[in-house]
């Protein structure tokens, strides 16, 4: 907008500001009419939904799937969507940053002293697929279920002992979240970490064990476990060195 | 300096007749109280004026129910915070097991706990998406335009500290949810450039998930970011009662009322 613009602008809002209603009571009416309706639906979502308290934090073990709140999982469903890990930052910061600025400077760079969304097709349209992108996001997220079990079969070569240990492992790997991120199978969903189903072909044992010590972000580390229930620990690192 | 709007003729109380009398029956002794109670306040404050500037500014017409998000939004803002308060009454920020206890404590046994506990968990989505609902307006009404760019950039502050609060409220019930889900958050803060790593040390308050995590997410929670959102609301609605709401982009100003237009300069 240029300074004719500008006083052009300034000129006509006074009118219109001239020719309308004071703020109190007016506005303030409908202020405390939406007011009111917020306060009912906060009560009525309380009533029927009530505040749940899972069971206590345990570092050892997951047994729920690590999810953010609702209104969080746009930013996680977009790791799944970026999937190279060398993407990872660019995926986790880089997005959401880069969008924060271009809202931030948002009225530095749209300067047209045009206001009716109509006649904005650029700014109308960004608007409503960021809303769309953003809807779906949260809706592939809210239905990506929260899996905790494992449904595989054992090879058939292991035998006694080393069977019981799979499945220990197999149990173990369904109580710690490792689904949230990873495919196995059929189980778990596809990213942001890479499936695991054939992990052991080019990862051996140890180094996964390494893994799950120290792992590279976001994976959170499962160094407790290893520390605190090492017989888990070790149960786990069998059964995905057996993922041929 | 311009002139404070008018009291609209409503509110304005009648001028006294001559040769009334003074005051006799109680209902107006009790009014001549209440004025001169004002009165002595604003003498020595001087307020009235801004009230006045506050609340008799002229709104466009044409503003519509799209324009109540904003308060509706601080109105969310606000019952977050008094149901924040009497959950603080019995909350402790102890990984030891204390804090999983207190929630546990007003889940099941604090009177109307887990109401109050709903409230403040599900005020906080109503508040995400009001939050929101306020931003798209304010986008494809163009209302970031000039003269208002300074209140939207402090508005973009206002979503990115509402969502902090969330981050950091979400832990605080210690729960497997809570912890695994924010073990998964501070890394992914880690993985940013440059300052990621430091900032998910600063959150876990050290390289490890510890006893002090939990407190400083609290501290963030309740003390902090609160604090920095009321003083930027604060700013955000100065700017909007010196600004002016925007007038629907749809309205033109009838060029043809010189009457108008004077009143308007003066
Ligand atoms: C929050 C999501 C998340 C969770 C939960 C998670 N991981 Fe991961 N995991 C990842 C990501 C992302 C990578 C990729 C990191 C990289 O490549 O640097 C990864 C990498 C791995 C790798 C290395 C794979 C390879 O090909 O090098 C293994 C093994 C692994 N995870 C096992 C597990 C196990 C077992 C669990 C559960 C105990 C688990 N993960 C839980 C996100 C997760
Ligand atoms: C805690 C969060 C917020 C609160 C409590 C709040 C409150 C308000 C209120 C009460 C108004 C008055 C007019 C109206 O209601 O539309 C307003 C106007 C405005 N807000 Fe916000 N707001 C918040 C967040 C935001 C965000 C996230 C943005 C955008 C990035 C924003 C941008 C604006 C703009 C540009 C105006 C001027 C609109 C106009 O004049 O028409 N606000 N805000």
């Amino acid at each position: 907008m240029n300074q004719a613009e500008k006083e052009q602008y300034l000129r006509e809002y006074n009118i219109l500001k001239s020719q309308g209603k004071p703020f109190f009571p007016y506005a303030v009416a409908k202020d405390s009419i939406m007011a009111v309706f917020v306060l009912v639906v906060i009560i009525v979502l309380s009533i029927i939904l009530g505040a749940e308290l899972g069971p206590k934090a345990d570092p050892t073990t997951t047994t729920y799937v690590p999810r953010p709140e609702w209104y969080f999982f746009f930013l996680f469903e977009v790791l799944r969507v970026v999937k190279p890990p060398a993407l990872t930052p660019f995926a986790t910061i880089g997005v959401p940053t880069i969008a924060m600025i271009l809202l931030f400077l948002l009225p530095f760079y749209d300067r047209s002293p045009e206001r009716r969304p109509e006649r904005r097709p650029i700014a109308t349209t960004a608007g409503i697929l960021t809303i769309a992108a953003m809807a779906y996001l949260t809706f592939l997220g809210a239905s990506a279920g929260s899996p905790n079990q494992v449904d595989l079969k054992a090879p058939k070569d292991l035998h006694g002992t080393a069977l019981a240990q799979f499945n220990a492992g197999k149990l173990v790997v369904g109580q710690s979240g490792c689904l949230a991120c990873h495919k196995i199978g059929e189980n778990g969903n596809d990213g942001p970490g890479p499936e695991l189903t054939h992990v052991a072909r080019d990862v051996p044992q140890n180094a996964i064990a390494q893994t799950l010590r120290n792992p590279t972000a976001p994976m959170p580390s499962f160094k407790r476990l290893a520390t605190q229930q090492p017989q888990k620990f070790k149960a786990l690192v069998f059964f995905l060195g057996q993922l041929k | 300096m311009r002139l404070l709007p008018p009291i609209p003729d409503r509110l304005k109380p009648a001028p006294k007749r001559p040769g009334t009398a003074a005051p006799q029956k109680p209902l107006e002794l009790v009014q001549e109280a209440g004025i001169s109670a004002v009165d002595w306040i604003d003498e020595r404050t001087s307020l009235s004026g801004g009230l006045r500037w506050l609340l008799f500014r002229k709104v466009p017409k044409g503003t519509n129910w799209f324009y109540t998000l904003g308060s509706a939004t601080l109105f969310a803002f606000l019952s977050q915070a008094v149901t924040g308060v009497f959950l603080a009454m019995y909350y402790r920020p102890d990984v030891a097991g204390g804090a999983y206890e207190s929630v546990r404590y007003i889940t099941n046994y604090a009177f109307l706990g887990e109401f109050v506990r709903g409230m403040h968990k599900w005020g906080s989505s109503v508040m995400v998406i009001l939050v929101f609902l306020h931003m798209a307006r304010t986008f494809f009404f163009g209302a970031y335009k000039y003269p208002r760019e300074l209140n939207w950039v402090i508005g973009v502050t206002l979503l990115i500290l509402t969502m902090v609060m969330s981050f950091t409220g979400y832990l605080l019930p210690f729960d497997q949810r809570a912890y695994w889900a924010t073990i998964v958050g501070v890394n992914i803060n880690g993985t940013g450039p440059l300052i990621g790593p430091y900032l998910s040390d600063f959150l876990r308050a050290g390289p490890e998930f510890g006893a002090t995590t939990l407190s400083r997410f609290y501290a963030i929670h309740m003390l902090l970011v609160p604090g920095l959102i009321a003083a930027l609301v604060g700013a955000h609605l100065y700017l909007v009662a010196k600004l002016g709401t925007t007038a629907p982009p749809w309205l033109k100003a009838e060029h043809k009322e010189p009457e108008l237009e004077a009143k308007a300069k003066a």
